[in-house]
């Protein structure tokens, strides 16, 4: 991936009147995104708020109405938008002979990977794994891999074809308080010296609130967006996470006792 | 005392032992990916619709079966395709419908007028009647596998670990799961007749299966799969000569010794 000293911001993705619905069912309606290169922008909601749906309509990988227009500011040129996407976790369960090797080079290399390794293509794998300080991980099985490890292995495919658009789904289990730091420590370095856009699905409103440059509040649309100030003291995000703050406060309360 | 290559004299032997030369590295390599994929029960669907291909045939007033039954099994997988992908119900309940129902029209048909019995061979399979031309089929769907292996392995790999993440690498997820499935078709389709529908699957399944036992990346899983493979083959159709045993069966006998010796290792590694 191509590195700079900083973002250009003269790139915008726009998500125009997005809208998905599962047979009678409306999922999301209407969803105006306005993103920027070089920025971090978290979307949140409660579970069934449509998160999820939103990705895998960017991704195209469901039947979607409305579109998604990739800019250069500067001279109003439109691109081909491409996405680096980092699932919240692989179809590889235990005893799966396939290592981190296998599973980058599959996705980036036409080299197959069942003839004995190719070193140019593990050089380009080494190269990107390094980004995430996952090199030494190379051979490891990736059903052996920790939450973190397997997010670090996943992101360096992502970046692997220069993205301009990073879209991650964060996983919410196997990945413990340190590894979350790390975890957004790299998303700001990623913002800063690679020019690309950040769209974070998140659960954690304590680390969005920290990093976040642009939140997303998502219910069916977007409900409320704006700098994470604005969005957190807003109307309603008061409405939407109301009952989880009684929740959180009654367990409070029970462990006080 | 037995000689040991005494086997070879026979003509009949020479081609099973070609015609296994060529089935079983195949049938390794298209495991490692039916197992991956969890397709084990796809493909016993697909071998038991050889069956409701002959009939179809027979039906049509074909010369030659099985040129009914490759054709049938392509629409039958791509049609199972089709309906897991819409994922209505779960897969393994649509497969398993749609597997016993072809094998009945397929029975009721063939076993109309009381003559099944001339179709019996195919159920147990005979790999010493194979015959030149017959061989050549094999060579040439060899041949188209190798390649369709070397050029698109990777990318099957990729739907396989993660379908929208290769749909974001603008893989084209659809065409490969297709063409996969009507691989596999073409492979069950044309040694079905020299394995037997009963337990063609086995083959597929088992040496990939033992090799995931024993393997940590691709390229043993690979090797290790194409080795038991052709090993099961050989010594099956030896063995077979000796004991005067079916070959299908012996192979696959061998095949799920390896099976069993390697599941201890693959419990105790984990």
């Amino acid at each position: 991936m191509r590195k700079i000293i900083t973002p250009c911001g003269f790139h915008c993705i726009k998500v125009n009147h997005l809208g998905v619905t599962f047979g009678e069912q409306v999922v999301l309606k209407d969803v105006n995104l306005h993103i920027h290169c070089g920025s971090l922008n978290a979307v949140i909601g409660k579970n069934g708020a449509g998160k999820s749906t939103l990705i895998r309509a960017m991704l195209d990988d469901i039947p979607h109405t409305g579109e998604i227009e990739f800019k250069d500011t500067k001279d109003g040129r439109m691109q081909r938008l491409k996405i680096g996407y980092v699932p919240q976790s692989v179809n590889i369960e235990k005893n799966t002979p396939v290592s981190v090797y296998d599973l980058l080079a599959s996705f980036e290399s036409h080299y197959p990977v069942f003839l004995p390794k190719s070193r140019k293509v593990q050089e380009k794998i080494r190269r990107a794994l390094r980004v995430f300080e996952a090199e030494d991980l190379i051979d490891k099985q990736v059903c052996n891999l920790s939450g973190g490890q397997l997010q670090r292995v996943l992101l360096s495919l992502a970046i692997m074809d220069e993205p301009n658009l990073l879209l991650l789904d964060e996983p919410v289990s196997g990945i413990d308080q340190n590894g979350m730091e790390l975890f957004f420590e790299t998303m700001d370095y990623l913002k800063k010296h690679y020019d690309l856009a950040i769209i974070l699905i998140s659960h954690d409103l304590d680390y969005v609130r920290r990093y976040a440059d642009h939140v997303v509040l998502l219910d069916q649309t977007v409900v409320k967006q704006g700098s994470a100030k604005d969005v957190f003291e807003s109307a309603e995000f008061e409405r939407i996470f109301a009952i989880d703050k009684e929740e959180r406060w009654i367990k409070e309360e029970r462990s006080d006792d | 005392m037995i000689d040991w290559t005494s086997w070879l004299d026979y003509g009949f032997m020479r081609s099973a032992l070609f015609a296994i030369l060529i089935i079983t590295p195949l049938f390794g390599l298209m495991g490692t990916m039916i197992v991956n994929k969890k397709m084990a029960y796809f493909s016993d669907a697909l071998g038991h619709s050889a069956l409701t291909g002959i009939a179809v045939g027979v039906v049509c007033g074909m010369q030659d079966t099985s040129l009914a039954m490759v054709l049938f099994a392509i629409v039958f997988a791509l049609l199972l395709n089709k309906i897991g992908s819409a994922n209505t119900a779960s897969t393994d309940t649509i497969i398993s419908v749609f597997s016993s129902c072809s094998v009945a029209v397929g029975l009721a048909i063939l076993s109309k007028g009381g003559n099944f019995s001339k179709y019996s061979s195919i159920l147990v399979g005979d790999v010493l009647s194979i015959t030149n031309r017959e061989i050549l089929y094999l060579v040439v769907i060899f041949g188209v596998t190798i390649v369709f292996w070397l050029v698109c392995f990777n990318w099957l790999n990729a739907v396989c670990i993660h379908r929208a993440l290769a749909k974001s690498k603008d893989i084209p997820v659809k065409v490969m799961d297709n063409m996969f499935a009507v691989l596999v078709a073409l492979i069950v389709m044309l040694s079905i007749k020299w394995v037997g529908i009963l337990i063609i699957n086995a083959l597929l399944i088992l040496p990939a299966a033992s090799a995931r036992n024993l393997s940590s990346n691709m390229r043993e899983y690979h090797l290790f799969s194409v080795i038991f493979s052709v090993f099961s083959g050989i010594l099956g159709l030896v063995l077979s000569y000796y004991t005067n045993v079916a070959t299908g069966p012996m192979i696959v006998i061998i095949a799920s010794v390896i099976y069993f010796a390697t599941y201890w290792r693959g419990r105790k590694d984990r």
